[in-house]
């Protein structure tokens, strides 16, 4: 059993089948990318696994509960953190205080009303929001606005907000699109780090060829909307049937 | 007091602001020509601070949360009504009357919020305007044997006022706390000029105080930084385990019982209240004065609800004779001309000027008067170091 189990699941928008017959298994403590062409229903897939979108047929379990028909902030409640496409941070905030929020979100659930405590007072708080700015390097950053960070900032920023919830299961949509080649491999490493010293599944979409073989240790491949295959990354190289589909090298050119 | 020492100078600056407001806002002589500036008589005192408790309240919701909320009168307007039936059934005393206009409102917004909290942006303040109208329009007919209708309410000898018990036939009832009469003053003269001291502007500055405090408190707790990442980004608090609906409903809450305090204190200080208050208009100056101020900042909403007051009834008040007065030493072609054009903006005129000063301080201020503040300190910070070079001897650069 994995940590989320994804069975027979469909997810259909007006005339188009976006998800045909989805089983997806994916190993606690493991890292596991799901790729696929455009189209191939990757997103819609992780909208039905963070409460976004509702699947049609099927059912998402995550260790062993059900997450279909939660809203989104059970759904993290419960363990799973998502990182979004583009960062999405609160950019009106320090960076302390984006680093703080999730921090009370974790110790006092999805609404507290301290309405009169201090923020100075809650000491433990404090600290954990410091701690995690020095595991991603943004110590010296913390009193800056968060919207005025670089992109790889942004992203880091991010990526220390959804761990320092400890979630059990990190979504990453795609981390490094759009990002300069220096900043996609230090996300590489920042990743590569995360799943070595903490007790934590990851799941990652992505496009980048190059992410996706330096992280993961299994691949799904997603295509119209079922997956085509499952395999480790050495086998997902060889695989015609991938290069058919996904690397778009048909037969007949090759 | 858990504030931090920048946060407890300006609750200090503030209540020192309030404690002399009588001298500070009374600069000019009486009977002078500038004595129509002059805003240190009660009505207008206890005008300011009450609609300060106003917008400190709604900058709660909209400065915090981002969510404009087009109906705040109309917690204002319950509240009143809940204070007079206090007046009218227990007793003259305001403490009654207020506890329970805070009470009344806060559950009026409770319902208000949780249906109009349904959606965000322009529809949920269209809903909050919706509602408002509807309050209004209960209160101006439908309601009428709750609420006067047209013609309001005022406490009357004739009505229970079970702890006071009777009064006299013809006599009037006067808000008073624990004996202390609202409207009673105390005027102090010093030479041309007379300070007047009113016991109603001080019980409504009091409690102004403590509003504000609240709201220091609140801005700088974890309950008001959750608040603010509402307006900063409701997808990532949404996929970081927190549920924004109770945040924005609490704070929604919170600023309807401001909004309800403030309408219990009008009614203490002029015990009377009809349906106009709860109109859209009114709803619409509280936004105007939390912009106007600043909105997200702890002063601003204060500095708003001053500035408006002050200019609704300095401004109102000058008429055609005054400015003849003023422009009587010109030749007369000029003078009547300088009186045509000034004379649309004064008297009746005042949402003319009031309009034109919105629109400057948008355009050159977008963070209100906060921001004006924040540019001259600047200003006089750049200065400082140079004032401070010995005999202003300055190394040129080759």
């Amino acid at each position: 059993m994995g940590i989320l189990e994804v069975k027979n699941v469909g997810k259909r928008f007006g005339g188009l089948q976006a998800l045909g017959d989805v089983n997806l298994s994916i190993a606690e403590n493991s890292v596991h990318a799901i790729i696929g062409p455009n189209g191939a229903g990757k997103s819609t897939l992780l909208n039905c696994l963070v409460g976004k979108l509702i699947p049609d047929t099927g059912s998402v379990m995550f260790d062993g509960q059900s997450v279909l028909g939660r809203k989104p902030y059970e759904i993290n409640q419960m363990g799973i953190s998502r990182v979004f496409q583009t960062p999405e941070i609160f950019a009106d905030l320090s960076v302390m205080e984006n680093m703080m929020i999730p921090c009370f979100a974790k110790r006092d659930g999805a609404f507290q009303m301290n309405a009169l405590s201090s923020i100075p007072s809650q000491r433990d708080m404090i600290e954990r929001a410091e701690h995690m700015l020095e595991d991603m390097n943004m110590a010296d950053k913390r009193e800056m606005h968060a919207g005025s960070l670089s992109r790889g900032d942004k992203r880091r920023l991010e990526i220390g907000m959804c761990l320092s919830q400890e979630p059990r299961l990190l979504l990453l949509d795609e981390p490094t699109a759009g990002m300069a080649r220096a900043d996609t491999n230090n996300t590489i490493d920042l990743l590569r780090q995360i799943s070595e010293e903490r007790d934590i599944t990851i799941a990652i979409i992505e496009h980048d060829m190059h992410v996706v073989f330096s992280l993961a240790e299994r691949i799904t491949v997603l295509a119209q909307g079922t997956p085509l295959v499952e395999d480790t990354p050495d086998n997902i190289k060889g695989n015609p049937k991938v290069r058919e589909a996904y690397l778009g090298e048909t037969q007949d050119a090759a | 007091m858990g504030l931090t020492k920048k946060d407890f100078t300006l609750l200090i600056i503030v209540a020192i602001l309030c404690v002399f407001a009588p001298f500070i806002l009374n600069p000019f002589p009486e009977g002078s020509a500038m004595a129509q500036f002059n805003a240190g008589y009660p009505d207008l005192m206890q005008r300011l601070v009450i609609f300060g408790i106003f917008a400190i309240g709604f900058n709660i919701l909209f400065g915090l949360t981002g969510y404009l909320s087009f109906g705040h009168a109309a917690f204002l307007g319950v509240g009143s009504y809940a204070a007079i039936w206090m007046m009218k059934l227990l007793t003259m005393n305001v403490i009654p009357a207020i506890v329970i206009s805070v009470l009344v409102a806060g559950l009026f917004s409770l319902l208000v919020g949780w249906i109009s909290l349904r959606r965000s942006g322009i529809y949920f303040s269209i809903l909050t305007l919706a509602f408002a109208q509807m309050s209004y329009a209960l209160a101006y007919s439908v309601l009428t044997p709750i609420t006067g209708g047209e013609t309001g309410l005022q406490p009357k000898y004739t009505d229970p006022r079970i702890l006071d018990g009777a009064l006299e036939p013809g006599q009037t009832p006067r808000a008073n706390l624990f004996g202390l009469d609202m409207k009673q003053s105390f005027e102090l003269t010093m030479g041309d000029w007379v300070f007047t001291f009113n016991a109603g502007y001080y019980v409504a500055a009091v409690i102004m105080l403590v509003a504000f405090y609240l709201s220091i408190r609140i801005f700088r707790s974890p309950f008001g930084m959750m608040l603010r990442a509402v307006k900063s980004n409701q997808q990532r608090l949404n996929y970081t385990g927190l549920n924004s609906k109770p945040y924005t409903l609490a704070a929604f809450v919170i600023s309807g019982m401001y909004a309800g305090l403030a309408g219990g204190l009008l009614v203490a200080m002029d015990t009377q209240v009809g349906a106009e208050r709860m109109f859209w208009t009114a709803s619409g100056e509280v936004v105007l004065m939390t912009i106007l101020g600043g909105a997200g900042t702890l002063i601003g909403p204060v500095l708003g609800a001053g500035f408006i007051k002050y200019f609704e009834n300095i401004v109102s008040k000058i008429n055609k004779s005054i400015l003849e007065q003023w422009f009587a030493f010109m030749p007369d072609g000029i003078e009547d001309l300088l009186i045509t054009l000034v004379y649309p903006f004064i008297g009746k005129g005042w949402h003319l000027t009031l309009g034109i000063l919105f629109m400057l301080v948008v355009i050159f201020l977008p963070g209100g008067l906060v921001e004006g503040g924040q540019r001259v300190g600047r200003l006089f910070k750049r200065k400082k170091p140079a004032d401070d070079k010995p005999d202003g001897k300055t190394t040129p650069a080759e």
